[in-house]
């Protein structure tokens, strides 16, 4: 998929941050059916100002603070689903969802299931999620695998502010429930024209975002900075990698994965999540079941370690950079088969 | 020791009502919905509820039916909760609703369906925008915050009439988080919403003496600031006095309210369960004492609206819906096994295809042996 930003040169740059409130005010605009909720989502505009000037431009009635309770914001949720509404819960920190846990994944996952197409739930639970902004304890690890493995949900992942915006609208507008992690360290990375046009981007293809012949680099949210920079980096040595971002972890396009692995042959995928059942294990056991013929080296996993994420002196000790890419990549370029195939130089 | 002087800063009581006492009198004038039709109707569905349990216990016994959670003894509180419902409402059941249930419309075959381990139950063919059966603890009364949300922003939104999500549970349930939270969102945001708690006693084996120290259970409500009040449960009368005046209340947008009505698990708490191992014959027996259908049955042979004839006619239809429903389940198709993937989302992704045929495959490989 190509971005929809071309159109964009005269709305002024936005961050990742901004665009995602700039999907809240237009489907908040559009659909009288959308209410947005969340702790300090309404004055406050969120910790985040995710949801900055909102309330005063929608009103108390459709941007609500909630009481301090997430598992309560998660299964209030499901109630306005069931009856129609779309409602949009921020939960304050990835960190936090746990308490939410059994609304989303014994009932909102479940509902159009259990009632065989009666009632769904429409949902977006949004949230901050990664480290490296220097957070306290909780706030900033990448669980995104514990809710890729539910039946039922969908989990986005943005990188830049076009696909936050046209994924968001997605998500608002799918019919089923959806986790929407927003890469925190990346909010105000960078800045991009997005058109406030509404038009929504797919929620089942991935992103190609460099194109290149030597290796495939697989990677979502605030890694796809420094995955980029690896592949910049890897340019200069004259190795082409074309990078992946999958964006909808769940549904997982591996199709546009192996399309590329028939150039490239070789894969890395790089996760900020732990390693053990991370969705690097999903990738890469998915491209030896459809693809192994076409592979020259196993594929390689750069993520975060599996031990606890660290209080944040020592968080970018544990978060992949650029120099741990550049090693799983070069395992996976120099790997030559024993049926004699070479590796790249 | 220097004892502070205090002043008095809030104060709060609990109410108790009942119509019918044990004996099937009537301690007060009853309401004026409590016409000889209305009660009349009533025990039948309290009955019809009773024989719906009996059968589907039975069916489990003899491996007909899964699971099944009987709400022998409580037939009033559900009966008298799910008539007070408008058919607009939106009831959000917990899992031993049996009376609820038949009185929104649900069908004996959906309620055998459900238990019956197919979720086309679920799928009720009236009641569409009632929540299911929610098996998970207190978790439908954050849902019916939720719904009752929905219901008052339609009214806002478009000017209908204000409708009332009704939550009901178990008294094991207000331990719960949920239970705590539903009720201070209600409160602080003063929603159309009724709580019903069935105090059966019994929480699976745990005694409501070591569920909670509070000295009732619908005390618990007073600190979420919604008024509270407690009820014979056993009492069809009284139970349902008290939901239609929440529900008045809630309608008029005066916000949420929650009934406790007292009663007993008089069954075990599923059929998979033996209650034998937790409490005693004689507590049993005693409980049989004050059950609700036969107080109500005691009052309509004193007031001469009911007899010995009216029993057997009643008894003889009931027998008949039950069989005709039994009929009916028992006769549908089995579904598909590809349905598992039909509502999974609304349209399957398609990197599920290849399970979804792997599974079509297999099951036309067994069908075919």
């Amino acid at each position: 998929m190509s971005e929809h930003a071309k159109a964009g040169e005269q709305s002024s740059p936005i961050t990742l941050v901004e665009a995602v409130t700039q999907a809240l005010a237009y489907e908040l605009k559009h659909d009288p059916d959308v209410v947005v909720f969340g702790q300090d989502i309404g004055a406050n505009g969120g910790v985040f100002r995710a949801t900055d000037g909102l309330q005063s431009s929608f009103g108390t009635d459709r941007v609500l603070d909630t009481p301090l309770a997430e598992n309560m914001i998660a299964g209030i949720a499901v109630g306005m689903a069931t009856q129609g509404m779309k409602p949009v819960a921020e939960f304050q920190f990835m960190g936090f969802i746990y308490p939410g846990l059994d609304h989303i994944l014994s009932h909102a996952a479940r509902m159009r299931n259990r009632t065989r197409g009666r009632l769904s739930c429409p949902i977006v639970y949004r949230a901050p999620y990664g480290g490296g902004i220097h957070a306290p304890e909780h706030h900033s690890e990448s669980t995104e695998a514990m809710f890729a493995h539910i039946p039922g949900l969908r989990v986005v992942v943005p990188s830049s502010p076009a696909r936050a915006y046209g994924l968001l609208l997605a998500a608002i507008r799918d019919p089923d429930p959806v986790l929407f992690l927003e890469p925190k360290r990346i909010y105000r990375a960078a800045r991009q024209p997005v058109p406030d046009n509404g038009e929504a981007l797919p929620l089942d293809s991935a992103f190609v975002l460099r194109e290149g012949r030597d290796l495939t680099l697989v990677a979502w949210g605030a890694s796809i900075k420094e995955t980029l920079a690896a592949a910049e980096r890897l340019a200069t040595q004259g190795i082409e990698a074309e990078v992946i971002d999958p964006a909808t972890l769940k549904p997982l396009d591996i199709h546009s994965i192996i399309d590329s692995l028939e150039k490239t042959r070789r894969c890395v995928v790089i996760h900020e999540a732990a390693r053990f059942g991370g969705l690097g294990a999903e990738i890469a056991a998915q491209i030896q079941e459809y693809a192994f013929d076409l592979l020259d080296a196993p594929v390689q996993r750069v993520t975060g370690y599996d031990t606890v994420m660290p209080y944040y002196q020592l968080e970018t000790a544990y978060l992949p950079g650029v120099e741990r890419i550049l090693a799983g990549a070069r395992v996976a370029l120099d790997y030559a088969r024993q049926s004699g195939r070479e590796g790249r130089k | 020791m220097h004892k502070p002087r205090l002043q008095l800063q809030a104060s709060f009581d609990i109410a108790y009502l009942q119509y019918l006492d044990q004996q099937g009198r009537a301690t007060q004038p009853l309401p004026d919905f409590a016409t000889p039709d209305w009660l009349t109707y009533c025990l039948r569905q309290m009955q019809l509820a009773r024989l719906v349990d009996d059968r589907a216990v039975k069916l489990q016994r003899t491996g007909r039916l899964g699971t099944y959670p009987s709400t022998l003894g409580q037939e009033a509180i559900g009966v008298a909760t799910g008539n007070a419902l408008m058919a607009e409402d939106i009831y959000c059941p917990y899992y031993r609703e049996t009376g609820a249930l038949l009185e929104r419309g649900v069908e004996i075959e959906e309620i055998l369906a459900i238990w019956g381990g197919d979720e086309r139950g679920q799928n009720f063919e009236h009641a569409r925008k009632d929540l299911p059966i929610c098996v998970p603890i207190a978790t439908q009364m954050l849902h019916a915050a939720g719904v009752a949300f929905a219901l008052r922003h339609r009214h806002q939104q478009r000017g209908e009439p204000l409708q009332v999500a009704v939550a009901s549970s178990g008294e094991g349930a207000t331990s719960k988080g949920d239970f705590y939270e539903a009720m201070n969102l209600a409160g602080v945001w003063k929603l159309p919403m009724v709580f019903v708690v069935n105090n059966n006693q019994w929480a699976i084996s745990v005694p409501r003496t070591a569920q909670t120290a509070t000295q009732t259970i619908a005390q618990k409500a007073i600190a979420a600031g919604m008024p509270a009040l407690q009820v014979d449960g056993n009492d069809i009368v009284a139970v349902a006095w008290a939901v239609r005046d929440a529900m008045m209340r809630a309608r008029c947008g005066d916000g949420p309210a929650l009934i406790e009505a007292l009663s007993y698990r008089l069954c075990d708490h599923t059929t998979a369960d033996d209650a034998s191992r937790y409490r005693s014959a004689e507590e049993l027996e005693q409980a049989w004492q004050w059950e609700p259908i036969r107080r109500l049955e005691t009052y309509l042979r004193n007031q001469n609206l009911w007899s010995d004839a009216n029993q057997q006619d009643m008894e003889r239809e009931l027998a008949q819906t039950m069989e005709a429903a039994l009929n009916n389940w028992e006769s549908r198709a089995p579904e598909p096994s590809t349905a598992i993937f039909d509502h999974l989302y609304a349209q399957l992704p398609e990197g599920l295809y290849e399970q979804y045929d792997q599974l079509r495959d297999e099951q036309a490989g067994v069908e075919r042996q």
